[in-house]
């Protein structure tokens, strides 16, 4: 099987996009689930884990909430086709580099996704678009409570859910967000923020780079402890603080307006500039770029509708899909030159950003 | 612009930098973008701050204090965990239980698991267990010769079997 049914079907991330909550790209939420009778994934014999492998296909394609999946053998996909997976979040970079008896099933709208013997036996994934935890958590409980009505797992009454790595005994639960902060970056507050989360036993992950928007300002959010608290209480802690930071982003981005609105028109000014006229554009600065775009349309500048543009070509402008758009493997340069020229192509419509309703 | 700060690992400039705070302790990371990659800090998927902050505890004792610790189901002994940072069976959290339950103390809100069971895994086991005690006391009555007591236990045991049957367990 090939992932060419994945990519011509709508999915969660590329074709979602909602205004509701700007600040919160996605959400996500994952579960380590293992089977009660076999040894984890990276201790077990390769005979060992293509039993689990061939007992887990067999379960969860039946799963009557994952509707016409597409379930396949890491080992059977090429290496582009992984990166691909890889880029859309649907798995992950160590299931995709250790392909012995590892497999993935997705839901054709790639809003689930559950690997098979990565770090644990099953990955159960779920992402919906803007800020749903709770919705995700019901989800994903449902698809969970199915998959078990055949498969023994791994559980003692004591610890909970048993997992290959102590960090995720208990709930196996893991929770995030990620959110869009260029407001909190630009104005310096990053680390600060960062410093308060951690108080509640939530981890910012992100690179804080020289210029520190390095990575288009996106950071994911989540909660790193998982034995002592119910997935509820998991969920619902993690949701207040999501809330705080985005009122935390809304006021930096008020005070930037405020204070220093030249600055930031002109960087908006500049990647509208680059995205529509530029010849080479590597994936590192197309984020950022895009980044600000995003932004702008956040401000108003931009159309509503570019939103899904932008939020589409955060993923398009990723290393396996140029290549995808190549329909070949290609190098460095030549993707630099292909992702401008999409770009070219992508922003040859969009008017100019206007910030006459900012400054009145 | 930050002050520089040296990678913890390879004193080179840290680029990405980290805290975390577990039962009210401060744990700082930084790292350059080489050791961050390295340590899987830039995979969205594939990080925990706890796994970086436990790897690097109490190594000296380590060895030492689990020497003689081994996973009976699994053959795992506490210097795999130490290479590898993952248990190799759902049994080591019991059979390496000196070792892990420190850990968990350190890296989690409480240790006793509170929140979601699998129930149908725990009505199969109960049943399971009901099935073994069943077969022990039947063969009991079949040594005993106490053979209307081991006819009524084997209807006992095929009601069961029937029961599991339609449960479809794999």
């Amino acid at each position: 099987m090939s992932i060419r049914s994945i990519l011509k079907t709508r999915g969660e991330l590329t074709q979602n996009s909602s205004a509701k909550c700007p600040i919160v790209m996605s959400t996500r939420i994952r579960l380590a689930r293992n089977l009660a009778q076999y040894p984890f994934p990276g201790w077990a014999k390769k005979t060992q884990k293509e039993e689990v492998l061939g007992k887990c296909l067999e379960v969860v394609a039946r799963i009557p909430k994952i509707k016409n999946p597409a379930a396949l053998r890491i080992d059977e996909l090429k290496e582009l086709e992984r990166q691909i997976l890889f880029e859309r979040h649907l798995i992950s970079r160590e299931l995709s580099n250790e392909p012995e008896g590892a497999g993935v099933i997705i839901s054709a709208n790639q809003a689930c996704s559950i690997m098979i013997n990565e770090e644990d036996h099953l990955r159960i994934q779920v992402i919906k678009n803007g800020l749903h935890l709770k919705r995700a958590w019901n989800f994903i409980n449902s698809v969970d409570s199915s998959i078990e009505e055949s498969l023994d797992y791994a559980y003692s009454e004591h610890l909970g859910y048993l997992t290959a790595c102590p960090t995720n005994v208990g709930t196996g639960l893991r929770a995030s967000a990620m959110l869009h902060l260029p407001g909190l970056v630009i104005s310096g507050q990053m680390e600060k923020v960062v410093r308060a989360v951690n108080q509640l036993g939530i981890a910012v992950r992100g690179i804080f780079g020289e210029g520190s928007d390095a990575s288009g300002s996106f950071f994911q959010i989540s909660n790193q402890q998982t034995l002592g608290e119910s997935e509820a209480d998991i969920v619902k802690r993690l949701n207040s603080v999501i809330g705080t930071i985005i009122e935390r982003e809304e006021d930096a981005r008020e005070k930037v307006l405020e204070a220093e609105s030249s600055k930031i028109f002109d960087k908006i000014g500049r990647a509208y500039g680059v995205l529509k006229n530029g010849y080479l554009l590597s994936s590192s600065e197309a984020m950022n770029r895009l980044s600000l775009i995003r932004l702008a349309v956040d401000f108003g500048s931009f159309p509503e509708q570019s939103r899904l543009l932008v939020d589409r070509l955060f993923i398009e402008c990723q290393p396996g899909h140029v290549q995808l758009k190549a329909n070949k493997e290609i190098d460095l340069t030549q993707r630099d030159v292909l992702r401008a020229s999409f770009m070219r192509e992508a922003f040859a419509d969009l008017p100019e950003p206007s910030f006459d309703h900012i400054t009145r | 612009m930050a002050e520089s700060i040296n990678c913890d690992i390879c004193s080179k400039l840290a680029t990405v930098h980290l805290t975390q705070i577990v039962n009210g302790k401060i744990h700082k990371i930084d790292l350059c973008e080489t050791c961050a990659k390295e340590k899987g800090v830039t995979d969205p998927n594939g990080f925990s701050l706890a796994d970086l902050l436990t790897s690097g505890v109490e190594n000296e004792d380590f060895e030492a204090v689990h020497k003689d610790l081994v996973c009976e189901e699994c053959g795992f002994a506490p210097e795999d965990y130490k290479k590898l940072g993952r248990l190799g069976c759902p049994r080591c959290y019991e059979n390496l239980a000196p070792m892990i339950a420190p850990m968990l103390a350190h890296m989690h809100k409480g240790v006793s698991h509170v929140g979601k069971n699998p129930e149908n895994t725990l009505i199969r086991e109960v049943s399971r267990q009901k099935e073994s005690n069943i077969k022990a006391q039947l063969q009991l009555a079949i040594e005993e010769e106490r053979y209307e007591d081991a006819a009524k236990l084997r209807d006992q045991l095929m009601q069961l079997g029937e029961e599991n049957e339609t449960s479809n367990v794999h």
